[in-house]
């Protein structure tokens, strides 16, 4: 599946990475291709091998197979060439925290021998509401604003790609909503950005998804696509105490699995005759309003994470 | 893109980068740092002042069985000694064997029956002493000691019957060692702990500073960052460098204001052999943290490292003293080659040509382990 149109060019270009961790293989076969300035999700389960895809991306690990290109470079042979001009924000906090806010943007800005050094740190903290914190030392910011100093950080060197992995685990809503207008914002000034995440709100916020399991891409696209793709259809429950028919619905033939959400509950199979089925004795009681929805994105993904499911 | 640096190869703008950055952390870590100057500082005087490797007023008990002059005399001069410290009499031989065993003495003198009497007769009487040799390095010098004073003793005593009435004659033991003829054990020990401190500090700051950025997962930003791991290296290991030279100053000023150490050589070579020295254990050190997966391990390492380093290489134990093997081992450690170079340089005014048959070694021991180091750091997380 490639959804590029022809002639676009791509800040990752990847096919058929592959990396092995001793017996265990983590990534199998990914292929990704993210055209200039748009924003892809990455989802999947912990341990599908999203982590290790993006340190392959930005050279931090050789794929064992696969071949492709980062920014224009070889991923294989140009890992330095990547370095230099991608910004990479790892998954736990990895600045020094016994450093200012400042101190490490400075380190970060040396190392990457930039020009206009102090003006440069002194605008990124401006930019992203830093400068009156940035005598702090980092190890004593809340998560949101590690968070935020780290994107400070990874975009200092003006890169040309993002690479997030989980930027906004452990971060309130409010400075969730604030990194997401950042991204937009750099977005914008056409910069590309592949985010992992676990949160739906934030995969519907990307221009498309890449959904992967156990190291293989099962499924891919915009919002729409993925939940059109997945050819799952779902019914949602109302009325009080719905939740006592879980574990009768969860036993019915063609029932794929039952979540209790916004306080509905979601059933969803793929056979719409066998759902119906199966919800036919509820009809009757009364107070219970049964009616048939089209799948949210959380519906697919926990869909997705089934393990008897590999591809749609 | 404009605002880069283009450059792909060595960049001393990146190696300040790492420096600036080590520094800043160094001052904020006061516990570390105060813990660099206090080693030095409590070595300096622990060793100094506390250790002694020719120890003197030992206690002694004395078992006489002569009431003559003869004995007299010997006692006299064991007194005058200050290797003897003559503080019990005992009864009988057993009373003598008891002391000794119970740890009570260190040694017992027997002065056997008819000493004086067959002194006169010319019949070599035996003069017996017993010491407790648990600690060789203790006794050997008081033993060394007993054989001259008594023999003093009675070549002054058999001149003559007028012999007597001459002025006491001054008892001294008279241990020749050359480079340090008053035997003060300090003058051996404090330049050699420039040697150990070093060591002991070098190898485990570099060693700690990188697995400590692994366990914090700072690693990995580093490794995503476009820096060379020489320059890593080197702007890890230069404030380590300053740190150094901070300890040696220090010692450099206790040996000789606190222990009135001779320094006869150049200070500027012993300077220059140091920054040698300093850098061969930081590069080990640094190997050392890209083996070790954590901190513990990195200081288990560093022990496992010291302990040869302070027992082998002559600081404690006299090189010669040691099996082949053992030898071939302390050839290998860095800080062998430094103790002859630095009691060479102080003590014995040695100058270049002297010392460079122990420099060499470490030069190579620097370029093989620094080569390891650059080997070992991968810049990938593979």
């Amino acid at each position: 599946m490639n959804n590029a149109t022809p002639g676009t060019a791509f800040a990752i270009d990847v096919r058929g990475l592959k990396k092995r961790f001793g017996k265990k293989i983590a990534v199998d076969g990914v292929d990704i291709q993210v055209p200039e300035g748009e924003v892809w999700g990455f989802l999947g389960p912990n341990g599908s091998g999203k982590t290790t895809t993006i340190r392959m991306l930005c050279g931090l690990l050789r794929p064992d197979a696969g071949e492709g290109t980062c920014i224009g470079y070889d991923v294989l042979r140009e890992p330095e060439k990547i370095k230099r001009e991608v910004g990479y924000m790892t998954q736990k906090f990895s600045y020094w925290e016994d450093l200012s806010i400042r101190e490490n943007l400075d380190f970060v800005a040396r190392v990457y021998g930039l020009d206009n050094r102090k003006q440069r740190v002194q605008d990124t903290l401006k930019r992203l509401g830093l400068s009156e914190r940035q005598n702090q030392l980092a190890g004593e910011l809340s998560g949101g604003w590690k968070q935020r100093m780290a994107l400070a950080a990874c975009m200092l060197h003006e890169p040309r790609l993002l690479l997030l992995d989980e930027p906004t685990a452990g971060v309130d809503p409010q400075a969730r909503r604030d990194f997401w207008e950042e991204i937009h914002l750099l977005s914008r000034e056409g910069l590309t950005v592949l985010v992992t995440t676990h949160y739906m709100d934030e995969a519907e916020r990307c221009d498309k998804i890449v959904y992967i399991s156990a190291g293989r891409v099962v499924t891919r696209g915009t919002v729409r696509e993925v939940i059109e793709q997945s050819g799952l259809v779902t019914f949602v429950i109302g009325g009080p105490d719905v939740r006592r028919f879980i574990p009768q619905l969860e036993g019915a033939p063609g029932v794929e699995h039952v979540a209790f959400f916004g306080a509905l509950l979601h059933v969803s199979g793929y056979d719409r005759n066998l759902l119906s089925a199966a919800l036919a004795p509820l009809k009757n009681i009364s107070g219970l309003e049964i009616s048939e929805t089209a799948p949210s994105l959380e519906d697919v993904f926990i869909d997705l994470q089934r393990p008897r499911r590999q591809a749609a | 893109m404009s605002a880069r640096n283009a450059t792909q190869g060595f960049s001393p703008a990146r190696v300040i980068a790492v420096l600036v950055k080590e520094f800043i952390q160094m001052r904020r870590d006061r516990f570390t740092f105060s813990i660099m100057v206090m080693v030095p500082t409590m070595q300096l005087l622990l060793f100094g002042f506390a250790i002694n490797s020719d120890p003197r007023a030992l206690p002694t008990a004395v078992h006489i069985a002569d009431e003559g002059r003869y004995a007299r005399s010997i006692l006299a001069a064991l007194r005058n000694s200050d290797y003897f410290d003559l503080r019990a009499t005992a009864a009988t031989p057993a009373d003598a064997e008891r002391m000794l065993n119970d740890g009570d003495v260190a040694f017992v003198i027997t002065i056997p029956t008819d000493f004086t009497r067959d002194i006169v007769r010319g019949a070599s009487p035996q003069l017996l002493l017993e010491a407790d040799a648990t600690d060789p390095a203790a006794a050997s010098n008081a033993v060394a000691a007993f054989n001259m004073l008594t023999e003093n003793a009675l070549s002054d005593d058999l001149v003559g019957p007028l012999g007597k009435r001459k002025a006491p004659p001054a008892f001294t033991a008279v241990v020749h060692r050359l480079y340090n003829p008053d035997g003060i054990t300090h003058y051996n020990i404090v330049p050699g702990l420039i040697g150990v401190i070093l060591t002991m500090t070098m190898v485990m700051v570099t060693a700690m500073a990188m697995t400590r950025e692994r366990e914090r997962g700072t690693f990995e930003n580093l490794l995503a960052m476009p820096v060379h791991p020489f320059e890593v290296m080197l702007g890890k290991i230069i404030p380590y460098i300053v740190v150094g030279y901070v300890q040696v100053t220090l010692v450099l000023l206790g040996a000789r204001y606190i222990f009135h150490v001779p320094m006869l050589g150049s200070l500027l070579l012993l300077g220059s052999a140091i920054g040698v020295f300093i850098a061969a254990n930081l590069a080990l050190g640094f190997t050392f943290s890209t083996i070790a997966r954590n901190q513990l391990q990195a200081m288990q390492m560093t022990v496992f490292f010291l302990l040869p380093s302070i027992l082998l290489s002559g600081f404690m134990f006299p090189f010669r003293g040691m099996p082949h093997w053992a030898q071939a081992i302390s050839e290998i450690l860095p800080n062998t080659h430094f103790q002859r170079v630095v009691r060479g340089i102080l003590l014995k005014g040695n100058g270049f040509a002297e010392i460079w048959p122990n420099i060499w070694p470490l030069l190579l021991f620097l370029g093989a382990i620094g080569t390891l180091a650059m080997l070992r750091y991968r810049r990938t997380l593979d």
